[in-house]
């Protein structure tokens, strides 16, 4: 038996193609959705990857540093680092700012690790070009992603940096690509003030006359010193030796130092089941109406060529065709038109994807999963056409 | 008895019930020999069409008793259960368009009747080239029917009717859309394949070139048939 859908799809293929392209990049769209949903969960993923950490030690009920803003002493890293079961401990900084490049600027994720331990928590873990930060100050290594070259001057806050390294696939959980700088900058960043708010804040404590009592100026000289310093880091990210069991090591850090500690499968629920959860979910909006558009299209089509059809269907009813033999040819045309329509949504997503400005990830995964919506919503489309087609009276060939 | 082509007795169908009522078929009898060739006229409303639809088991008379060949069809009610497979195996059908179907050619559109009745893809095509030849079209077997020409088309539609060789044809004003000379051609054709393939084929018309052709006609007045003797063409 030959196939009625094929030729007729043979027949009539400049209006097939150009309507299953057209579905084609609606499909395109939906996978880019997913691609862009697994692209915050991968970022998220790879921003705990990249710090090398086994723990974050955190300031106490929060969810930092990532999700909630959190603070901490930067001396407390010499206390953890004591504490059985602890191979390494090391503050890091983070701070999400638009950095000077030039004539425009970027949005960066910078990140501030500590000097003279390359290869310590928090540092980029690769290079794709030129060194890591060798000096304590004024240097930076950048994700690619931020555009900026080897030697380029990048202006944070007040300071200039060079950047002296370039790294890949460093970002934050927003996607926002790294910078890393040695953390004295980093915390001086955080927290410097400009020149006119230090000098008023000098002046209040002068009037202070708690602060600033007679015969003792240098009371006033370490409390000036104090405001002018930031002590704070965000998070001590910390390595278990081998052999040691997280949740203990991190009790045991809980209990002694009173401060919030989690571990990597804590961490990840907090990035992916708090912090993104929202996008998720406004993602999962956008795939369901995409979905039910898609399948709008499809049934719209599929039932405008048959009703462009039913004086053939009418006839072929009469000469003795099948019921199951229309409603194949409808419904291969349907899948026919999904195949092309997947074909074309996934070149095109894959080809897209690498231009947005924020990691899309499409997974084979999901696209075996789109293929399978794709066919579960064209056999859905195709119903109302083969019952449309299946009420055709043979009767309506017969003249009268 | 003869054995018939096709023996209706009594027919009648009735549509709608109580007072809106409406009797289409009164008295239907009609007996066409195998490879006989007979016309169906009558004006507008007369029950051409319900009586063709009857004929072709699409619509369900409401009494009387159809054989086709020694097979009893309908008695009262549908003895064949599978109407469809009648329609595909002991009916074909000539339509006043040719109703091909656009995205086959012409070979399949003819072919397409055997393969649905089990034939193998290669046997249809080969049966259905043989058709073709007779009808003098098989120079346009690969062709689509947009490319065809009217006379073509409805000679390929003849192919279709004839290719499952079935003891039954009902044609439905085939000389419609043609003039004259196109119009006898069909008439002869229908002859010759009525002879060739023992087939009782009915032409419902009102084409006043053709019902001269015809050697029996019936004529269809409120739903009752009147046999009359044509003047009857020799396409020998």
């Amino acid at each position: 038996m030959i196939s009625l859908a094929g030729r007729d799809i043979l027949h009539s293929w400049g209006k097939f193609v150009f309507t299953g392209i057209g579905l084609g990049l609606l499909i395109g769209v939906t996978l880019t959705m997913a691609g862009v949903y697994r692209g915050m969960v991968d970022d998220a993923k790879v921003l705990l990857d990249n710090s090398a950490a086994d723990l974050w030690v955190v300031q106490k009920d929060t969810l930092g540093p990532y999700a909630e803003p959190s603070s901490l002493y930067d001396d407390n890293w010499r206390g953890i680092r004591n504490i059985q079961g602890v191979a390494s401990a090391t503050n890091v900084t983070y701070l999400t700012m638009q950095v000077r490049h030039g004539e425009s600027d970027v949005r960066v994720l910078v990140t501030g690790v500590v000097t003279g331990e390359t290869g310590a928590p928090g540092w980029p873990p690769h290079l794709i070009a030129g060194r890591q930060i060798t000096r304590g100050h004024y240097e930076a290594v950048a994700d690619v992603a931020t555009g900026f070259k080897l030697g380029d001057q990048i202006k944070i806050r007040r300071n200039v940096y060079a950047v002296v390294g370039l790294t890949r696939r460093m970002v934050s959980s927003s996607g926002d690509p790294m910078v890393f700088i040695p953390i004295k900058d980093a915390q001086q960043a955080q927290f410097l003030k400009d020149n006119d708010a230090i000098l008023e804040q000098r002046r209040r404590t002068e009037q202070n006359p708690a602060l600033n009592r007679p015969g003792l100026p240098e009371v006033l000289d370490a409390v000036i010193a104090t405001q002018s310093a930031n002590p704070f880091v965000n998070a001590v990210l910390v390595q278990v030796k081998p052999g040691y069991a997280h949740p203990e090591v991190a009790e045991s850090i809980r209990r002694w130092k009173r401060l919030q500690v989690y571990d990597r499968l804590q961490m990840e629920e907090i990035l992916v089941g708090k912090l993104i959860a929202t996008s998720a979910r406004q993602i999962g909006m956008f795939l369901v109406i995409l979905a039910v558009v898609s399948a709008a299209i499809v049934a719209f089509i599929i039932y405008t060529l048959t009703m462009g059809k039913i004086r053939e269907i009418a006839v072929l009813k009469l000469i003795g065709t099948r019921n199951r033999t229309i409603a194949g040819m409808i419904l291969q045309q349907a899948l026919g038109l999904g195949l092309i329509g997947f074909v074309v949504g996934k070149v095109s997503a894959t080809f897209w994807a690498p231009v947005f400005p924020k990691y899309v990830l499409l997974e084979p995964g999901d696209a075996i999963r789109g293929f399978v919506a794709v066919v579960v919503i064209c056999v859905l489309a195709s119903a109302i056409s083969i019952w449309a087609a299946l009420k055709v009276d043979p009767a309506e060939a017969i003249g009268g | 008895m003869v054995t018939a082509g096709i023996r209706i007795e009594g027919l009648r169908k009735r549509f709608g019930s109580g007072d809106t009522a409406v009797d289409a078929l009164k008295d239907v009898n009609m007996v066409i020999t195998p490879g006989e060739v007979v016309g169906l006229v009558g004006p507008s409303g007369s029950g051409k069409s319900t009586l063709l639809k009857c004929l072709g088991a699409v619509v369900e008379p409401s009494a009387g008793r159809m054989t086709i060949g020694d097979e009893l069809i309908y008695d009262n009610r549908w003895v064949i259960k599978d109407l469809r497979a009648l329609r595909r195996d002991k009916i074909g059908f000539i339509f006043q368009a040719p109703y091909l179907i656009p995205f086959l050619d012409v070979t399949d559109n003819v072919a397409l009747l055997p393969m649905l009745a089990g034939l193998s893809n290669a046997m249809a095509r080969k049966q259905a080239l043989e058709l073709l030849q007779a009808l003098d079209v098989a120079h346009r077997a690969r062709a689509m029917p947009s490319q065809l020409s009217g006379g073509e088309q409805q000679r390929v539609s003849i192919a279709r009717a004839l290719v499952n060789r079935p003891p039954v044809i009902l044609a439905d004003e085939p000389t419609a859309p043609l003039d004259g000379a196109r119009a006898l051609a069909v008439i002869r054709i229908l002859n010759q394949m009525a002879r060739q393939y023992e087939a009782a084929i009915i032409v419902v018309t009102h084409d006043e070139k053709i019902i001269p052709t015809f050697k029996r006609i019936y004529h269809i007045r409120d739903g009752k048939t009147h046999e009359e003797v044509g003047e009857g063409r020799d396409f020998e």
